[in-house]
């Protein structure tokens, strides 16, 4: 049977060429690269060589390229990192953190538990300026007032990772600049890599994070680009690898790896983009014709049809009604095409949506979710197979009256 | 046949599965997540999660997990505070099993294609009602049996659930999940109420954070006050601990629970005695039970999850869908919000929750 895997945007298949290039430092070049000697030398070498393609690509000097065991690593410490400078814990003397309704838990939950603000989003999933120029004046009014300290963090991400919607940075990055020239701007750009020029997309900010294992590379490989100047207290302390803001043993052979799949993805992206946008769109117009009751996530009406420039193009993002995700998928697996609803958590059971409930999504139409996320690999056929099994399932599962 | 096994991470439920795959069943496992997040106290909680799916992994047999939160919500946790709120004395495993398992689970199972669903229920489905009609049946093992907490299956989902441990009893589960190399043979019975934790303050500190949880009024029969409780919503009746009365050296029971006017009302053991119950919500296993229930011959009940059988006399159904059932000798008075579940010797007929 044909299997279709369209769950990229949860982890896509590495490279080959990054497995073969972390296979030696497996193996004969496993040294240390904090030692002294010439083989620890070698695996610094090569970590080094690494951190200069990857800032490259990002637009960034290779000393603000850090390397961290992943995406939440990497947005951990930037939302703590940032609110707490030169404190070990928060205090009244340091002021809000703010982001978006529709981050990643991995910026969501630090923010949260740090007393944030979170800003609105509108109904496709882009953050409201309004509202976030509401959110940062509020704050410089009580700053003024000398209630409170100023902003001390804003976060807002590059891509969204359950509908694609692709984040407006230059102007959250004007505002901030002017309405909280004090704060620290982070981007988490897990999901922007491998569809946007994130260098461009990312220039304004002053923290962006990365996930090596979206783009091909290894799982266990993260990025965060600290720009000079901008200050931010280490997570995590001991052998000051990292210009001491990541302690601990680089993963020599991930990193390794992650740059190859970096460069890779931002070399053949312009073809990858035009390719995956053009599977996303016949999956999602063959599904909206084919399907009665399909919605297109946050849809932008365009003259002929939706407008998806805002979205990245690997990522298509539906909502079903008289259907429950749980139940889709499973019948999706038995077709062999593995997709996913929104964010799992770590029991596998699926939680609800906080993105589609803050992008106004009705809730028995977010009980319906299902994201198909194109990649690298994505073929022709599998997109075939996806618009032949949806419907049926979808079928099937409303004759049985679920 | 493609069997959906609900799986707790606990023995029964473990050994449930394994039987099934053994018989060579096509065999889907799968775990409610049914309250709680991250915590590692209490029903479905990760390390729960993990077992099971440890367990169908050992078993070779897929896992999922399915999110029943919000109907858990709906049609257990909720009516659970609202009851206590209302002076009853709820029994949610009942309820969950009405809902969840029972209704959910079973609907979901038949639009995926499963021909059963399978639970770890000290229990079994026998044909032993008339024409050979599917009836519940108590499980061997007498201590453990639990028909009395699935009483409300009925004819058509009868036919559609398994519970592949009820002939056997407790011992021999434990024994065949050891030899079975099951991670799970040694894990401790689940006790009490699965969504409530001993660690985060129990049955008070829950409701106390839901609900108002009012003093009260202890009186006797006559009016005359004899003291005070904490919480009235706590208080069931038929309880005797906590209450802290004694007259002439003779304990004393809560006889009535007035919530609205926060007045229990204490006894004797011998006023706790009523000669009949009337039951709400009545569920048959189908219409040849009834009549039976109705002739009341040989028929006794069950009034507690672990209770013996009691001598019924009569029952009778009224017009407005309640129904009396009357004791061969009085019996202590049954906390309204209980279950009451009629028996045909070992065959459940059907069940009930007592009303004021």
């Amino acid at each position: 049977m044909v299997s279709a895997y369209l769950d990229h945007a949860a982890t896509t298949p590495m490279r080959p060429e990054a497995i073969d290039a972390m296979l030696p430092f497996l193996d004969v070049r496993f040294a240390n690269p904090s030692g002294g000697h010439r083989m620890a030398r070698d695996a610094r070498r090569a970590i080094d060589d690494a951190r200069d393609e990857i800032a490259a690509l990002l637009g960034a000097h290779p000393r603000e390229v850090v390397f961290t065991s992943g995406g939440t690593e990497s947005d951990n410490l930037a939302v703590f990192g940032a609110a707490r400078t030169g404190a070990p814990a928060l205090t009244a003397a340091h002021g809000p953190v703010v982001c978006s309704a529709v981050e990643h838990h991995a910026v969501l939950d630090p923010v949260e538990s740090l007393g944030g603000l979170t800003v609105a989003v509108d109904a496709t999933g882009r953050i409201d300026l309004d509202d976030l120029a509401r959110v940062l004046e509020g704050a410089a009014a009580r700053a003024a007032a000398g209630e409170a300290a100023g902003v001390r963090l804003v976060s807002v991400m590059a891509a969204n990772n359950e509908v694609g919607t692709i984040q407006p940075l230059a102007e959250v990055a004007e505002l901030v600049r002017r309405l909280a020239p004090d704060a620290v701007l982070h981007t988490d750009a897990v999901q922007a890599f491998c569809w946007t020029d994130v260098a461009g997309l990312t220039a304004g900010a002053d923290l962006v994070s990365l996930s090596a294992h979206k783009f091909g590379g290894p799982k266990g490989v993260g990025v965060l680009v600290v720009r000079d100047g901008v200050t931010v207290t280490p997570r995590q302390l001991g052998g000051g690898q990292e210009r001491g803001l990541r302690s601990g043993t680089q993963d020599v052979a991930g990193i390794v790896a992650a740059a190859v799949a970096a460069r890779l993805t931002a070399a053949g992206r312009p073809v990858e983009v035009e390719r995956a946008a053009k599977q996303r769109d016949r999956l999602l117009d063959g599904l909206l014709a084919s399907v009665p009751g399909l919605i297109e996530t946050g849809a932008v009406p365009g003259e002929a049809g939706p407008d998806r420039r805002g979205r990245v193009a690997g990522t298509a993002h539906v909502c079903i009604e008289d259907v429950e995700s749980e139940a889709l998928l499973f019948m999706l697996e038995r077709d062999e095409l593995y997709a996913s609803a929104a964010s799992s958590c770590s029991s596998g059971a699926m939680q609800s949506s906080h993105v589609l409930a803050a992008m106004g999504v009705a809730p028995e139409l977010r009980a319906g979710s299902l994201r198909l996320s194109l990649g690298w690999t994505t073929t022709d056929a599998e997109i075939d197979h996806a618009l032949a099994v949806v419907p049926a399932a979808v079928e099937r599962l409303r004759a049985g009256g679920l | 046949m493609q069997v959906l096994v609900a799986m707790s991470g606990g023995v029964d439920s473990s050994v449930a599965a394994a039987l099934l795959a053994e018989e060579g069943h096509e065999v889907v496992g799968v775990t409610l997540k049914l309250w709680g997040g991250d915590s590692d106290s209490g029903c479905c909680s990760v390390s729960d999660v993990d077992d099971a799916r440890r367990v169908a992994d050992g078993l070779g047999v897929e896992h999922l997990v399915f999110n029943f939160g919000d109907d858990f919500t709906t049609h257990v946790v909720g009516p659970y505070v609202a009851d206590h709120a209302a002076g009853l004395t709820p029994n949610p495993c009942i309820e969950c099993n009405r809902h969840l398992k029972f209704d959910r689970l079973l609907k979901r199972a038949s639009v995926l294609g499963f021909d059963a669903v399978a639970t770890g229920h000290h229990a079994r489905i026998e044909p032993v009602g008339p024409d050979g009609a599917l009836r519940v049946v108590r499980g061997v093992d007498g201590a453990k049996d639990q028909s009395y907490v699935i009483h409300m299956l009925t004819g058509d989902q009868l036919a559609r659930v398994l519970l592949p441990i009820g002939g056997m009893t407790k011992d021999e589960v434990r024994a065949r999940a050891t030899e079975l190399g099951l991670r799970t043979a040694d894990k401790p019975d689940s006790q009490d109420v699965c969504f409530i934790s001993h660690r985060g303050g129990g049955r008070e500190a829950f409701l106390g954070s839901r609900i108002p949880l009012r003093p009260g009024r202890l009186v006797d029969t006559s009016g005359t006050h004899l003291g005070e409780v904490d919480a009235v919503e706590l208080v069931t009746v038929g309880q005797r601990r906590g209450l802290g009365v004694a007259i002439d050296g003779e304990p004393r029971y809560a006889l009535s629970v007035d919530v609205a006017d926060a007045t229990v009302v204490v006894g004797a053991a011998d006023e706790l005695l009523v000669d009949g119950e009337a039951l709400a919500g009545v569920v048959w296993a189908d219409d040849a039970a009834r009549a039976q229930a109705i002739g009341a011959v040989d028929v006794t009940a069950q009034v507690s999850a672990h209770g013996e059988p009691v001598a019924v006399t009569e029952v009778v159904a009224h017009d407005d869908g309640t129904v009396v059932v009357r004791w061969a000798e009085p019996q202590r008075r049954v906390a309204a919000g209980q279950s009451v579940v009629l028996y045909a010797g070992d065959a459940v007929l059907g069940g009930g929750t007592v009303t004021r």
